[in-house]
């Protein structure tokens, strides 16, 4: 454990073993490209522009986002501001272009930066961790669920509790929270924004606010001078007939109209939360109201206004934690990719870790079969069976998915073994039935009847196979070190 | 041919013993800051006030980058009014602290760390969460 050998390194390591030339290892190295860190990230993301984007996984009404905007600015440029710009000044489609693409730009800027991306901590890192909560909690018996790991850490007189992530494998930071969505940790976690189609958090908020905030002057500025349009219009040749001169006034107005609501209540309520330093999430927490408790106070408020919103607005903008263009390094160690918060693996990860429990078996038995071989050099032929027949096993795969499907129970397995009429082979059964009563409904269907149908045909005592299965022993004991 | 190919991979990964993972302190708020506390597994190997020193100069590094004042305001604003596509040209304040940050902990290593068989990783490539501090089995005892 130490070793800190990461899964894919043992399903390669014992590829070499089952197998029994070298070049084995080449090509598939060979067959690995270099990546980049985003193709193998773990969270519910999707990248583009080889990973300079990120967004999140439904983009739907991202796309919905852009189109009002472009729809509803395009027909505002496209048939108001001709008559607008020659009838009461030109500074009115230019200020709505520089505000328009202001928009544009804090959009883009907010839903394809990373929000704050926690990356998942090394094997390494949470094995330690690991550790450290059972040291805290006390060892509980197996199948005893320890209560949800929680720090306690006093921030600036307030006492913050620090909550473990399943998935992440971390101690979430203060103010960070897991999103579902894209299955990340994200720092300062305000909220998952369909409409932007990201989180927001420490990294994008000041981009999603000033978005917010510039589209309801867009807002305000494109109903303000639609209504002036269709009234001056209406001046001159009568409402009706203005509105059949402009038919796109109508459907601007009614985009604005319910628009402006929303996007201002908006903006007003994210002003309110940068001016008192809180995030959505601690808002609709109440984390901080005074309901809690009469000594109930944000402990990262900086106490006025001005530097709260300085801080969240002008602040130096931190950089993004997950190195998503950077080269995958063939040694580092994977983070916690495949455990879904719960113990039990997803189906696709089921394999392999039914391959590593195989091998940990499989070196396990050939060390007991060597512990019991080599006293006895009159072996039995179903034990000596058990080393060259293994050894051609097929490849990691194989056994695997021959075994995956189809599990049959244990009593099974025991005819097989019997029909050989050995003692000391069931006495081995007995061994495994012991130590991996858990596994030999993997393991026992493949091997019996092979062991009980070779057994027959195999020397009583074979040098050849003797030193081999010291060999597969002593590889067996140096991969049972290394677990 | 291939057992003693995989053995000896083994015998240079026992050379790594453990690795210390020096945790955050968030009683400043969401700052980074790493404990300054000495941990045990480092007792044999450093003396305390020299893991204490490296640790605060860290930290004072990531104060200074994340340090609020004129000067990150100035950028702030300014970064602001050209619609943040000044830093398609120029690096935030924050990521030249960083470079400064991967120079120290570079030296730290080459002076006094791998001497001691001891390594630091730069928080960086943990996501600062930890600061990672490798140990190395010294082969001289024996592997293991």
């Amino acid at each position: 454990m130490h070793l800190g050998i990461d899964e894919p390194r043992e399903c390669q390591y014992n590829q070499i073993c089952t197998h029994n030339s070298s070049p084995m290892e080449t090509p598939h190295s060979k067959k690995r490209k270099v990546k980049r860190k985003w193709q193998i990230f773990p969270g519910r993301n999707k990248f583009y522009c080889n990973g300079r984007i990120m967004m999140a996984k439904q983009t739907g009404v991202f796309y919905l986002t852009i189109v009002l905007i472009l729809v509803t600015s395009g027909l505002f440029f496209a048939f108001d501001c001709p008559f607008l710009a020659s009838n009461l000044t030109p500074a009115i489609p230019a200020i709505g272009g520089v505000l328009f693409l202001f928009v544009i730009g804090m959009l883009l800027r907010a839903s394809f930066s990373d929000p704050g991306v926690l990356p998942r901590a090394t094997p390494e890192e949470a094995a330690d961790v690991e550790r450290q909560i059972d040291a805290a909690n006390g060892a509980g018996g197996p199948g005893y669920r320890p209560p949800p790991r929680t720090r306690e850490v006093v921030i600036n007189g307030q006492t913050v509790k620090l909550k473990y992530c399943f998935t992440c494998k971390i101690f979430r930071p203060p103010r960070a929270s897991h999103c579902s969505l894209c299955d990340n940790c994200v720092e300062r976690f305000d909220h998952h924004c369909p409409w932007v189609g990201n989180c927001v958090g420490k990294r994008n908020y000041r981009f999603f606010y000033l978005f917010i905030l510039s589209l309801s002057f867009l807002t305000i500025f494109i109903f303000a001078f639609v209504i002036t349009h269709v009234i001056l219009r209406s001046n001159r040749t009568g409402f009706l007939s203005a509105l059949k001169d402009s038919p796109a006034s109508v459907l601007e107005v009614v985009v604005c109209f319910f628009s402006v609501w929303s996007i201002v209540g908006l903006s007003g309520f994210h002003t309110y939360l940068i001016s008192s330093n809180q995030t959505t999430n601690e808002d609709i927490k109440g984390s901080w109201s005074t309901k809690r408790g009469k000594d109930n106070y944000n402990p990262y408020s900086y106490g006025n206004i001005l530097t709260n919103c300085c801080a969240a607005l002008c602040g130096p903008l931190p950089p993004s934690l997950i190195d998503r263009r950077g080269f995958v390094q063939p040694d580092t160690p994977q983070p916690a990719a495949q455990s879904n918060g719960t113990n039990t693996c997803p189906t696709t990860q089921l394999q392999s870790h039914m391959c590593h429990q195989d091998q940990c078996i499989q070196s396990t038995k050939f060390v007991l079969q060597a512990a019991v071989t080599t006293p006895l050099l009159h072996a039995q032929p179903i034990l000596l069976g058990g080393g060259p027949v293994l050894q051609p096993k097929p490849s990691v795969g194989g056994p695997c998915s021959a075994l995956g499907p189809g599990q049959p129970s244990l009593p099974s397995s025991i005819p097989g073994l019997s029909c050989g009429g050995e003692v000391l082979a069931l006495h081995d059964s007995e061994n495994h039935c012991h130590h991996h009563l858990h596994h030999q409904h993997f393991i026992s269907p493949e091997e019996t009847p092979c062991t009980a149908h070779l057994g027959h045909h195999m020397p009583l005592y074979d040098p050849a196979s003797q030193d081999s299965l010291h060999e597969d022993s002593v590889r067996g004991l140096v991969k049972l070190s290394s677990v | 041919l291939w057992q003693t190919h995989s053995l000896q991979d083994l015998r240079q990964q026992a050379a790594i013993a453990s690795k210390v993972f020096v945790q955050r302190d968030y009683t400043s708020g969401t700052i980074c800051k790493f404990q300054t506390k000495f941990p045990s597994e480092l007792e044999t190997r450093i003396e305390k006030q020299q893991f204490e020193e490296t640790v605060q100069t860290l930290n004072n590094l990531y104060a200074e980058a994340e340090k609020l004042g004129g000067k990150s305001y100035l950028e702030g604003c300014l970064a602001c009014l050209t619609a943040y596509t000044i830093f398609l040209c120029m690096e935030t304040h924050y990521e030249k602290v960083l470079k400064k940050i991967a120079k120290y902990i570079q030296e730290q290593n080459e002076k006094v760390y791998a001497p001691l068989g001891l390594l630091l990783t730069d928080p960086i490539e943990r996501g600062l969460r930890v600061v990672e501090i490798t140990i190395f089995e010294d082969r001289s005892i024996g592997s293991r």
